[in-house]
């Protein structure tokens, strides 16, 4: 896996991690408190007493400072972690360790709902994620939506209390509705029931659903959903089946 | 016996919304009520009060090598106080410098009154058919102590308020094969895994009925569960390692979960699917 995993940072070490937060958080930083629009009035008013607005330096400084501070607190908090778990069964300590793309992400989740809040890392993360798409050698995207279907149920896969020698499934149904007749599913996703009978089943969008299973997040930035072929979770064939299951025309995804 | 009837009572109640749902496409809202139902069903007879009963025998009871009970412990109240004390936890403890939850915190007093050490204290904490264990009744026993008081968890220490903030981080912590961290599954309201709904615990009334909640009795497990255990099996499906049993990290996180549930009243050990 860690060899897969393109814009993956290698270091465990805290320096260097904190040095990159830095890195990172000084343009999102920047985005942040946006400057409330003051309404000009025509008539030339009063000057109220106000203090001095802070100087474009002060403001900049400022904002390092709390970039700085929220940096050294993301790296005691993965210390903390690295301390406070430990390896189990197929789950080594490395999967604390984030990549580009989940660090950006950790950080938009914690922040995105602030009032004036901009996420610009989107296009960026979208880019880098875009190209690690790997298509099948043999140029078809379509497999068995049967067996797509199993893998869509399958929740296990990749958890310490898991048998890493099986398959793993994709638990498609954890967080979208497909086939109809399955009642349990849930509402992370949005539902894909009709997925095909909406889009058609051309080549191209054969081809964008496979990179989407493949990796979400090179069309979506910061998506909730896995990426199930760069972060190896599910076999370019394993893909395949469940493609088929969004656009196969059998598919009962795409039933009347 | 118990199991077996909320057993069937979830059996008659899924296959009673399942006729419903199948009606409906989007089929959440009538899913969902069934299953208010089933837990209005469930909340006429706890099991957890077992649990309580035998955890309240042990606080008595003196163990250990050197054969002490738990009346000298100090949960944050002052020795011996069992009243209160779980909804003002986690705390800083001036004797062990850190900041503790109600776990962590029996393990120091059975360490400290009852010479038993920490490995061997944490070696079973989670209770499996035919195991049950010392401190899943102990934690039922002291949260049951405090039903109906409101959380009150405090960040004036500065390590209070530095557990808080890393704690806050470890929410909002995505990684992994899956990309996930908690806030995958409780950063948005009306969410479900599955049928399973999800408090959004970045919001403050979710968080509070979710925090006041555990520990609890699991159903499906036949067993009550510590807030521990709540949080070891959320890393454990999150694709995570191991969290280690009252280790720093998890103390963190329970103490942003409690803060962020601050004003809710507890209403544990509760039942639970």
């Amino acid at each position: 896996m860690k060899n897969k995993i393109a814009f993956r940072s290698k270091s465990s070490n805290t320096v260097l991690l904190a040095t990159a937060c830095v890195l990172f958080a000084a343009p999102l930083f920047a985005q942040a408190p946006v400057k409330p629009v003051v309404p000009v009035t025509p008539v030339a008013a009063k000057k109220p007493v106000v203090k001095a607005a802070p100087t474009k330096a002060e403001a900049a400084a400022k904002l390092a400072a709390a970039a700085a501070y929220d940096a050294q607190l993301t790296a005691t908090a993965q210390a903390v972690m690295r301390a406070s778990f430990k390896e189990r069964g197929q789950v080594k300590l490395d999967r604390l360790d984030q990549d580009g793309t989940q660090e950006l992400c950790s950080k938009y989740a914690e922040r995105g709902a602030e009032p004036g809040y901009k996420f610009t890392d989107g296009k960026f993360i979208e880019a880098a994620n875009l190209k690690t798409l790997i298509y099948p050698p043999d140029g078809l995207f379509l497999g068995d939506w049967k067996e797509g279907e199993k893998i869509a149920q399958l929740g296990v896969g990749k958890q310490f209390s898991d048998d890493p020698t099986k398959p793993s499934g994709g638990n498609c149904y954890a967080c979208h509705q497909l086939d109809p007749k399955e009642i349990s599913y849930g509402n992370l996703g949005p539902s894909l029931y009709q997925y095909g009978k909406l889009r058609g089943n051309t080549q191209a969008i054969q081809k964008y659903t496979y990179g989407k299973i493949y990796n979400s997040n090179a069309y979506s930035a910061c998506s909730n959903m896995p990426r199930f072929g760069h972060s190896g979770i599910l076999t370019a064939e394993q893909i395949k089946h469940v493609t088929a299951l969004l656009l196969d025309p059998e598919s009962p995804v795409n039933a009347k | 016996m118990i199991k077996r009837i909320v057993t069937s009572v979830l059996v008659t109640v899924l296959f009673s919304t399942a006729s419903i749902a199948q009606n409906n496409n989007q089929g959440g809202d009538s899913t969902i009520a069934g299953i208010e139902k089933y837990r209005q069903a469930l909340a006429d007879a706890n099991p957890a009060e077992l649990w309580e009963a035998r955890g309240e025998e042990m606080w008595k009871q003196p163990a250990g090598p050197k054969n002490a009970s738990f009346e000298k412990c100090d949960l944050g109240l002052g020795a011996g106080v069992v009243k209160g004390v779980y909804a003002i936890l986690p705390k800083y403890f001036a004797d062990t410098d850190k900041v503790q939850d109600l776990e962590s915190r029996l393990v120091t007093c059975m360490g400290e009154l009852q010479g038993i050490a920490a490995a061997d204290a944490t070696k079973v904490v989670f209770g499996s058919s035919g195991v049950k264990t010392d401190m899943e009744a102990l934690v039922a026993y002291v949260a049951g102590e405090s039903r109906n008081l409101p959380i009150k968890v405090s960040l004036a220490h500065p390590k209070e308020k530095m557990a808080y903030e890393v704690g806050k981080k470890m929410f909002f912590y995505r990684g992994g094969t899956h990309d996930f961290g908690c806030v995958t599954c409780h950063g948005a309201d009306n969410s479900r895994i599955r049928l399973q709904d999800l408090p959004n615990l970045s919001k403050k009334e979710p968080a509070q009925r979710a925090y006041s909640t555990w520990p609890a009795y699991r159903v499906s497990q036949g067993e009550v569960r510590s807030f521990q255990w709540r949080l070891f099996d959320c890393f454990r499906q999150q694709r995570f390692p191991q969290l280690a049993f009252g280790s720093e990290g998890s103390v963190a996180l329970t103490m942003f979960l409690a803060y962020n549930a601050n004003g809710g009243a507890l209403n544990a050990p509760a039942i639970k699917r």
